[in-house]
């Protein structure tokens, strides 16, 4: 029982780094109602830049997540400007693969790079042990600093002029527009914002299990079904959902083969987006 | 007078708001019945409830003797009930002509493409819009735009027409051509129930008349006695001068 | 039946079906076969985004669920091939209605993404399906192929089949466009509330042209993991041929059913190319990548849009 009872609290610690890559991407819908479909590129170049940083330079990974966050910032506004730019207000189509034509440009550049190999952070942090199951040091630093950048992000998108203007013309752009907030550099910043967020969160994860240049993907489904779970466009949700979803698989794990989970994980994905497409945690960021 | 639709205790509630509160009339056979009060008064919501986009919450809505309460849109114009709306929606990336086969193919008689070009081009050429047939919908300009709305209704082969606010943002040249087309619709026996702002037009248009305010019925009958009534002079013409007015200029 | 497209289709089965067989060239068989499966993927495709206006981003599920049906009845079940796909493409529309009537409700970038959701759940499913082989999936054994004549005889076989449905794929989405479906379907794309006003039934259009849509791609999957001898979740459910089913219609327009064959055709000479290259063979979804980018921000109506554009008279002629 006890086991069980772990296995879900450390399926909680994962899930909070899930929560945090979720809030990247349903920051970019709220604001703008684009699907980043470059999400998961972000995420592995994340996972990459911290590799890089601790490796070459021999940062500690929790110091890495501050230049990893700065560089997925400035990459995503550049990625705005680039691709986003010009399909914002058109059919979903359009944004849908402007973005997967970044997602497919970058993940071939990182292939060309670091080929389809594993990767792994060799740093350890000692952990706790309770009643014989360790939680590693690992996976409570990234839970800390996940809901840590979540709790910034809140205060900032809160009580900052600039995190005020990116609530305004999420909610009404034109409103926005018309009291001088200039909507386009807003959404170039929140779409910046979303990226950086990917990319620490992918960082964190480099520091929790080993990784590819594809692994992103995964990951990026992963936002999408706690995207789903909180609601797009729902920060405050898409962290609780991504506990929910670290808590699910926490709690299947010691019951059924590893290979169920995605089917639990997508079949809820689709239920909920059928049943609840405003998510399980309430309304949907009002816009 | 048979009555063609006939709605009875209608109402609606948004939330707390009661939109539309137990609303009851009739339009007979060929008859032009116009819907008029202040924004808000709830005009466009009882058409959307009586052409299914929206369902009430209490009361029913009979047309040519079926209770379509209720009725998801499609079944209700292929009844033979048609509506244009209020914001003009052409399917845009669509021709004029491709826009009334639409309304033609899946109007009340479920015609085959053949003919239901046939219809279209007929009906094109009845609104004045012919020359316009291969026109985009989206190149339009709002004039043909409202006038599109109307012809892809008649397209239908409707006995009702609802038409929402067809007038407004037009100018007077086009609101003439425009009153025209009304008149030549009632020709062909089809009835109408109209929303206007334009007083002088649904004035002199209407065979009856009711007013609505806050979601409820102030007043119906014909459009001098309506216009007379005290309580629509205060409530809605404010001046009883401008209600005389309108019905000598009518 | 005189239309122009009808001779159109007719020319292009027969150069397909023609020129390879005349030589008895492989090479060019092994070309025009991948070249058809990708007209097939695109063109019903097509029906979806096209027509509907609804972004099917996982429509890879179909080919790929059509493989397994078609694979283990004709190798586990013992049917034989022609029958195998037919019913995996039966199988598959079935399959495609019961989904459609739960996730057509959604609209837009919802919709989108609940087509991906399903495309992964089905895979992760398949992955877990003793009876489809697991995670390893199911191998032909060249036993598989005595049935047609040997394994020479099964390919040409294989590859016949694979352009009569693609003619088929090119034939119905003709026949849709220009039937009273297709012009509720166009009216549903344009404005879904204002086509029920006009009196078109939209959750019936919508699912009727989504299990339609699935049953070609279903047909070609079975033929096309037949023909390769082994069938696994990855590579039959991957979401990249997914998008790049998308990519092809999207370079050769959308709602076109010759841009959606021209832009299929095109797009795998392409790759063809790009993968073969010694220069570009690393970077093949980097050109890839930047060619959908420079199509979606710079001519999103894609090859046929462009040509319309430019001569508005062609609008009418090319379909």
């Amino acid at each position: 029982m006890f086991g069980v009872l772990a296995s879900m609290m450390d399926g909680v610690l994962v899930g909070a780094v899930y929560g945090l890559a979720a809030i990247g991407l349903t920051l970019i819908w709220g604001v703008m109602d684009i699907i980043n479909l470059t999400h998961g590129a972000m995420i592995a170049l994340g996972m990459f830049g911290l590799y890089l940083l601790f490796g070459h330079l021999g940062l500690t990974p929790y110091a890495a997540l501050a230049p990893v966050a700065a560089g997925g910032f400035v990459l995503g506004v550049v990625i705005y400007w680039v691709a986003v730019h010009r399909v914002i207000r058109r059919p979903p189509l359009m944004s849908l693969l402007a973005t997967f034509a970044v997602n497919m440009v970058v993940i071939g550049l990182g292939t060309a790079v670091w080929s389809t190999s594993p990767y792994n952070v060799a740093f350890s942090v000692p952990g706790i042990t309770w009643h014989g199951f360790t939680f590693t040091g690992a996976h409570i630093l990234a839970a800390i600093s996940s809901v840590m950048i979540a709790g910034a992000l809140y205060l900032f998108m809160r009580f900052t002029r600039l995190g005020k203007a990116i609530r305004a013309v999420a909610s009404n752009r034109q409103a926005a527009e018309l009291m001088g907030i200039p909507s386009n550099q807003v959404l170039a910043i929140a779409f910046g914002l979303g990226i950086g967020l990917a990319a620490v969160a992918g960082g964190l994860i480099a520091t929790l299990f080993p990784f590819t240049v594809l692994s992103g993907d995964d990951y990026q489904l992963k936002s999408f079904v706690v995207t789903v779970l909180g609601g797009l466009g729902n920060p405050a949700g898409a962290l609780l959902g991504g506990l929910v979803l670290g808590l699910i698989e926490g709690g299947v794990t010691p019951f059924i083969a590893v290979s169920w989970t995605p089917v639990i994980e997508f079949v809820l994905f689709v239920l909920i987006l059928i049943a609840f497409p405003q998510g399980l945690f309430g309304r949907r960021a009002e816009r | 007078m048979t009555a063609l639709l006939e709605v009875t205790g209608l109402s609606r509630q948004f939330g707390g708001l009661t939109a539309v509160k137990d609303v009851e009339f009739s339009v007979a056979e060929g008859e032009i019945f116009g819907l008029i009060g202040p924004n808000g008064a709830g005009k466009s919501t009882i058409f959307n409830l009586i052409n299914g986009v929206l369902a009430p919450n209490t009361g029913r809505v009979v047309f040519g003797g079926a209770d379509i309460t209720g009725w998801a849109p499609y079944r209700v114009v292929r009844q033979g009930l048609a509506r244009t709306h209020q914001i003009v929606r052409p399917l845009n990336d669509m021709t004029v002509l491709e826009n009334c086969v639409v309304g033609a193919c899946f109007g009340r008689d479920d015609m085959p493409l053949v003919r239901a070009r046939d219809m279209a081009r007929e009906i094109l050429d009845f609104v004045g819009m012919a020359d316009r047939a291969d026109t985009l919908a989206q190149h339009l300009t709002i004039a043909h735009k409202k006038r599109l709305e109307v012809a892809r209704a008649l397209c239908a082969r409707p006995r009702l027409l609802l038409l929402d606010e067809v007038l407004a943002g037009l100018n007077p040249t086009e609101v003439a051509r425009m009153i025209d087309v009304f008149k030549a619709i009632r020709g062909r026996g089809i009835a109408i129930l109209m929303i206007e702002h334009l007083m002088q037009a649904i004035m002199s248009l209407s065979d009856r008349v009711m007013v609505l305010n806050f979601g409820a019925k102030l007043a119906e009958g014909t459009p001098r006695e309506v216009a007379e009534d005290p309580a629509v002079v205060e409530a809605y013409l404010g001046d009883p001068d401008i209600a005389r007015k309108l019905m000598e200029n009518g | 039946m005189r239309h122009p497209m009808f001779w159109l289709i007719l020319a292009v089965t027969a150069l397909f079906a023609g020129l390879p067989a005349i030589g008895g060239d492989v090479g060019l068989r092994e070309t025009l076969f991948l070249a058809a499966v990708a007209i097939i993927l695109a063109s019903n495709l097509n029906l979806m985004i096209g027509y509907t206006g609804y972004v099917n981003f996982g429509n890879i599920v179909f080919f790929g669920l059509g493989g397994y049906f078609g694979v283990w009845l004709t190798v586990v079940q013992g049917w034989p091939l022609v029958v195998a796909v037919l019913a995996a493409g039966c199988a598959v529309s079935v399959v495609a209605l019961l989904f459609g009537l739960g996730i057509l409700r959604l609209r837009g970038a919802y919709f989108a993404l609940a087509t991906i959701g399903i495309n992964e759940a089905v895979q992760a499913l398949v992955s877990n399906l003793d009876v489809w082989g697991g995670s390893t999936g199911i191998y032909l054994s060249v036993a598989a192929y005595q049935a047609l004549g040997g394994a020479r005889q099964a390919l040409w076989i294989v590859y016949f089949l694979v352009v009569a449905v693609m003619a088929a794929s090119l034939f119905l989405s003709w026949r849709i466009r220009s039937s009273k479906f297709g012009l509720g379907l166009f009216a549903i794309r344009e404005d879904e509330d204002a086509a029920a006003v006009l009196g078109v039934n939209p959750a019936t259009y919508k699912a009727a042209i989504y299990s339609i849509s699935g049953f070609l791609p279903a047909a070609a999957g079975a033929l096309f993991f037949f023909k390769n001898g082994v069938i696994q979740p990855d590579q039959a459910f991957d979401l990249t041929l997914s998008t790049e089913a998308i990519v092809m219609l999207m370079l050769g327009g959308q709602g076109s059913v010759a841009g959606a064959a021209l832009g299929a055709f095109l797009y795998e000479q392409l790759r063809g190319y790009l993968l073969t290259s010694p220069l570009f063979s690393d970077f093949h979804l980097v050109v890839a990548g930047l060619l959908l980018l420079g199509i979606v921000l710079f001519v999103p109506g894609g090859l046929m849009g462009w040509l319309t554009q430019r001569w508005p008279r062609l609008r009418g002629k090319l379909e």
